[in-house]
């Protein structure tokens, strides 16, 4: 048997090449893992739909984000910003000053809207039509819409606002993008998280497949004791648990996908539907083809490492008795 | 091919399995251990296998201290021992021909010389034509066969058996023991723990008798 030589100890067998085994081994044990998944169809299908519905959730979230925020960027980009005129500006008045504010460098353009325009904007799109009839006053005043030119800087917008609000003829200025301000900064609350929410539920499913997994190793103990009587080492019988593991993350993660895709679908159509409200296009973005891989990447890599550590855990206490 | 100096098993209960052993097996020898259940048979195969560790002593394998053998290597150890058990330790789930592949899988033999092997070691314990059943549709003394088939698949130059025909009638007793005699014929080392004094007798092999977990009478005359 020539034992004590160090070669003869690797196998009395001649295996052909260490690396060789070790992949043939590898396509055996994912092969076999996969027809073991597939003899408990029911149990198997539970995990990979707790998966995909946990993994789903931050995901969903992240594509509503994603999508709000594209729609608030065309938004936030608008330097634009409303003056408002004081109340016993004539109309001729109000021209004259919205030309002179108009040759300004640092202005694109400038809109006028009369008082009487306003009202009747108002007058149409509130739906307070009839009761707007009634008033006989307009109280509103008229107002220059300013666009700032492409190249301004914050600096001199700041500036320019300053500067326009001390004309004598301003009551009030007011920048449309405050609200855009805020809208981004309660995004980022909801991205922030996002990302706390996806750490609990990536440790809710460390914890069920791991559970998953260490269950698998009991039910199997009879097996992997034999296993190890007839020569297995702990890597070979750890190998189709490790299996089980990236199998349940591909297809947990194939899944989840699979839902956010789906809900994407059943959302699209009411989605255009409000954008058409607004009269404005809205286009529906979905995960990029490096998104959609880093879910079913990261799906796969926390559902191996669970297998990994729980295999670590409990396979070097099951030895033959 | 075993040499076991002073070789001592105590339980952590304090009951001594086996209390300084000293015995010597030569390569190609074939020999029984007998001894009454407790008397330390299967701790003896244990120790050897190293499914258990001697509390005190050595026991050499073909030149190799295995008390030197680390815990990660033991596989390896294993891979070169045929072991055939009482209770068979067969996976139930499995064919027969993949319970007796199982040691060659494990080794990374390539698929096609895995077959061939096999069939070879089917072929010698005659259950050739039975490889695609499963276990439980076997008799027990088929079980035991395939057992056997399971060991000797790797050829290895050590065999040992805990009480192979422990669970079988004395004519399928004497089939399973005319398989090792086979075994033995070719040049392999075999070592069988077994109270059926009366096959034992029959079939003339050396026989090492325990008694408390000494040794009772050995017949010296080869060492």
């Amino acid at each position: 048997m020539g034992l004590k030589r160090k070669k003869d100890i690797k196998s009395p067998i001649r295996s052909s090449n260490i690396f060789n085994v070790w992949l043939t081994n590898h396509f055996s044990a994912s092969i076999g893992s996969l027809g073991q998944l597939s003899r408990q169809p029911f149990a198997s299908l539970m995990i990979i739909l707790v998966i995909g519905v946990t993994l789903a959730l931050p995901s969903a979230i992240n594509i509503l984000i994603k999508n709000m925020q594209s729609l608030s960027n065309n938004w936030g980009d608008a330097t634009n910003f409303s003056v408002y005129l004081k109340k016993d500006l004539s109309i001729k008045n109000a021209k004259e000053i919205s030309e002179l504010i108009g040759q300004r460098a640092d202005i694109e353009q400038v809109k006028l809207i009369t008082a009487d325009e306003a009202l009747q904007e108002f007058k149409n799109q509130s739906g307070f039509g009839k009761a707007i009839s009634q008033i006989e006053i307009n109280p509103l005043p008229h107002t220059i819409v300013i666009t700032p030119s492409s190249n301004s800087t914050n600096t001199s917008i700041f500036l320019l606002h300053e500067e326009i609000r001390n004309l004598p003829e301003t009551d009030l200025v007011q920048t449309d993008t405050d609200w855009v301000q805020r809208f981004h900064a309660i995004l980022s609350i909801i991205e922030k998280g996002t990302i706390i929410g996806a750490a609990l539920l990536g440790i809710a499913i460390f914890i069920i497949v791991g559970n998953t997994i260490r269950l698998d190793i009991g039910n199997r103990r009879e097996e992997i004791e034999v296993t190890k009587l007839v020569g297995a080492s702990n890597a070979f019988v750890r190998r189709p648990f490790l299996w089980t593991g990236l199998w349940y993350g591909f297809f947990g993660g194939t899944f989840s996908l699979f839902l956010v895709q789906y809900a994407l679908y059943l959302l699209k159509e009411p989605i255009t539907r409000l954008g058409s409200l607004y009269q404005e296009e809205i286009f529906v973005t979905s995960f990029s083809l490096a998104e959609n891989s880093l879910i079913i990447g990261s799906s796969i890599l926390l559902c191996f490492f669970t297998s990994w550590a729980t295999t670590s855990r409990y396979m070097r206490q099951i030895e033959p008795q | 091919m075993i040499r076991l100096n002073n070789i001592s098993k105590r339980f952590p209960g304090g009951q001594e399995a086996l209390s300084g052993l000293d015995l010597a097996i030569g390569k190609g020898e074939m020999v029984f251990i007998t001894g009454h259940s407790g008397a330390g048979k299967s701790t003896l195969l244990r120790l050897i296998a190293l499914i258990d560790r001697p509390s005190d002593g050595q026991i050499i394998i073909d030149n190799q201290n295995i008390g030197r053998i680390k815990k990660r290597n033991i596989s390896e150890y294993r891979r070169q021992i045929g072991i055939v058990f009482q209770d068979h330790k067969l996976l139930y789930d499995r064919t027969i021909f993949d319970n007796v592949a199982l040691p060659l899988i494990i080794s990374g033999i390539s698929r096609q010389e895995a077959k061939r092997r096999v069939r070879a070691a089917l072929d010698q314990v005659s259950l050739l034509r039975k490889e695609k059943q499963k276990p439980e549709t076997l008799s027990a003394g088929e079980q035991q066969r395939v057992g056997i088939a399971r060991a000797i698949v790797t050829k290895p130059k050590l065999l040992i058996a805990d009480e192979p025909t422990g669970n079988l009638d004395p004519e399928l007793s004497f089939e399973v023991m005319k398989i090792f005699r086979r075994f033995n014929d070719v040049g392999v080392t075999v070592l069988i723990a077994s109270h059926d004094i009366a096959l034992i007798d029959h079939l003339g092999c050396r026989q090492i008798a325990l008694e408390n977990g000494r040794l009772k009478q050995v017949d010296t005359s080869w060492v």
